[in-house]
């Protein structure tokens, strides 16, 4: 059992805890509901038991309310504040994850069953969104190699693709006229990139279960590229031999790329990549920073990339 | 022109309100914006919001500057008298929007500033939008009307028609996708300036008439 009530949690020492378990109180919501055999009750946030996974940068963590209640979700709303109101009609529980295409082990998965092997990990990420803003969350997931291991990928597999589940009765974005995206969302990464120990799925953040509006019940993490990359509430993972389409670049493929990795030396065509602003970081005044190549993780990544024209790879 | 007797038009009539009036109004949303920003309760990304939140401010102010014609001569609703307050409150909320994006934004970064001109079609598309509005502002008091005469002022005073085209496409052109909101804004613009192009087109073979 992985996911267990509030006894042995690997507390995040960086988080004010007490505070946001105090308002989750006063608003009525248990913290710290036992699970039992399975998975959390949509609406109620319950404890994960982590450990401390590798990578976590020891930057000032992003506050919870932030984290939780500015969101670029658009099956939810543009808005940013829209996901936060309006993503608790999304039913994660039961979840099943659809993995198809050239892998050993095709099936239609229940979600404790994807995860149940994995120990889960808390992993502190920066997150840079293409838009020019960052944050640091604190994931708690379980590295996507894991999972891909566990499906056996053929030979000829050189991509993944994920799809976001396609719910227009609980998506409000989904029923507009004027669609803002092609629905369902979807994402990829090539094989390799996937099974990089940095790209996570993840389940929960500052050690609970993964709010609706961060893409419950799970969810793709790549820090080392902008954030449209990690693509919420997964139903569907295909392993495929060719580059598979992705959301963003369908809707713009002059502005948005297949690998979309943060650089600070390929703008955007429409603005500046230079620089970011950290959310949480001076009001009014926040001060910008410069963006750093692969959002700080060239260590674990550059040789991803080793040869490629990143310009043109953008 | 209506020869007594006729059934006249029903004309709607407001009450007058002094026109410092409108200034008064106008301001409380920028007073707002920068209280709820200086005690941080404008969201995660304050700077952002109070940046959008002015620049679309000086949009409304635009569009109701420019509704001002229609509203007279479809519905007889004659707020001429608030046109040059809210034409100015635009101005101001332009300059305080590009103010935000100087100081607060680019931390008065000269050469990221630059760039951004050059580089960015949105920020190109804005600065040229506030730049139009200056010499607007300007000759926005009776005597500059004198000065100029009443038909030069006119026809300078139509470089309107080309920053509410300005303004719209600055805030297209910054969002991600097709949002609805900018689109929004920008047939609303389109609406009134249409109006006034199939209004010109119609009216212009009319011949002179003179009261007999």
């Amino acid at each position: 059992m992985l996911i267990r009530p509030a006894a042995d949690i690997v507390p995040s020492e960086i988080t004010p805890r007490e505070v946001y378990l105090n308002r989750r109180q006063l608003m009525g919501a248990a913290a710290g509901v036992a699970l039992g055999a399975g998975l959390p009750a949509a609406a109620d946030a319950a404890q994960l038991s982590a450990v401390k996974g590798r990578f976590s940068t020891d930057e000032k963590v992003t506050s919870r309310e932030d984290v939780t209640t500015y969101n670029n979700y658009y099956e939810f709303g543009v808005d940013k504040a829209a996901p936060a109101k309006y993503a608790h009609t999304l039913k994660t529980v039961p979840w099943t994850i659809k993995v198809d295409g050239l892998v050993g082990k095709p099936a239609e998965y229940a979600l404790e069953d994807l995860i149940k092997s994995s120990a889960l990990e808390e992993r502190i990420y920066r997150m840079r969104c293409v838009e020019g803003w960052s944050m640091v969350i604190p994931w708690v997931g379980f590295p996507l190699a894991d999972l891909i291991r566990r499906v056996e990928p053929q030979g000829s597999a050189k991509y993944v693709a994920f799809e976001t589940a396609y719910r227009p009765k609980e998506m409000p974005g989904l029923q507009s006229a004027f669609p803002v995206l092609d629905w369902p969302y979807v994402e990829g990464l090539r094989l390799d990139e996937a099974m990089n120990p940095l790209a996570i799925l993840a389940v929960g953040l500052y050690g609970e279960t993964l709010p609706n509006q961060n893409g419950a019940p799970i969810r793709l993490v790549v820090p080392w590229k902008y954030g449209f990359k990690g693509i919420k509430s997964i139903s569907r993972i295909s392993f495929v031999e060719k580059e598979p389409p992705t959301s963003w670049n369908r809707q713009a493929a002059n502005e948005y790329g297949f690998y979309a990795n943060v650089n600070p030396a390929v703008d955007h065509p429409r603005w500046s990549q230079a620089t970011e602003r950290r959310i949480g970081e001076g009001g009014l005044f926040v001060k910008r920073r410069p963006t750093v190549l692969f959002n700080g993780y060239a260590e674990q990544v550059a040789s991803l990339y080793a040869g490629m024209d990143l310009k043109k790879f953008y | 022109m209506r020869a007594q007797g006729q059934p006249q038009a029903v004309k709607f009539t407001l009450p007058q309100v002094p026109k410092i009036a409108i200034y008064i109004v106008g301001f409380i949303p920028a007073v707002w914006l920068f209280y709820e920003g200086i005690n941080d309760r404008l969201g995660a990304d304050p700077m952002r919001y109070l940046e959008q939140s002015l620049g679309l401010w000086a949009l409304r102010f635009l569009i109701a500057t420019l509704a001002i014609t229609p509203l007279r001569q479809l519905l007889k609703i004659n707020l001429l008298r608030y046109r040059r307050g809210l034409g100015l409150l635009a101005f101001y909320y332009a300059c305080l929007h590009l103010l935000t994006y100087l100081v607060l934004d680019q931390g008065l970064d000269v050469a990221a500033i630059v760039a951004d001109i050059v580089k960015r079609p949105y920020i190109t598309v804005g600065m040229a939008t506030f730049i139009i509005l200056i010499p607007l502002a300007v000759t926005s008091n009776n005597a500059s009307v004198r000065k100029l005469g009443g038909h030069a002022w006119a026809r300078l005073h139509r470089l309107v028609y080309l920053a509410a085209i300005g303004a719209a496409l600055h805030f297209i052109l910054v969002v991600k996708s097709w949002p609805p909101e900018p689109l929004v804004y920008a047939a609303i613009v389109a609406t009134l300036l249409g109006y006034r192009l199939i209004r010109s087109l119609i009216k212009k073979p009319q011949p002179r008439r003179r009261a007999a």
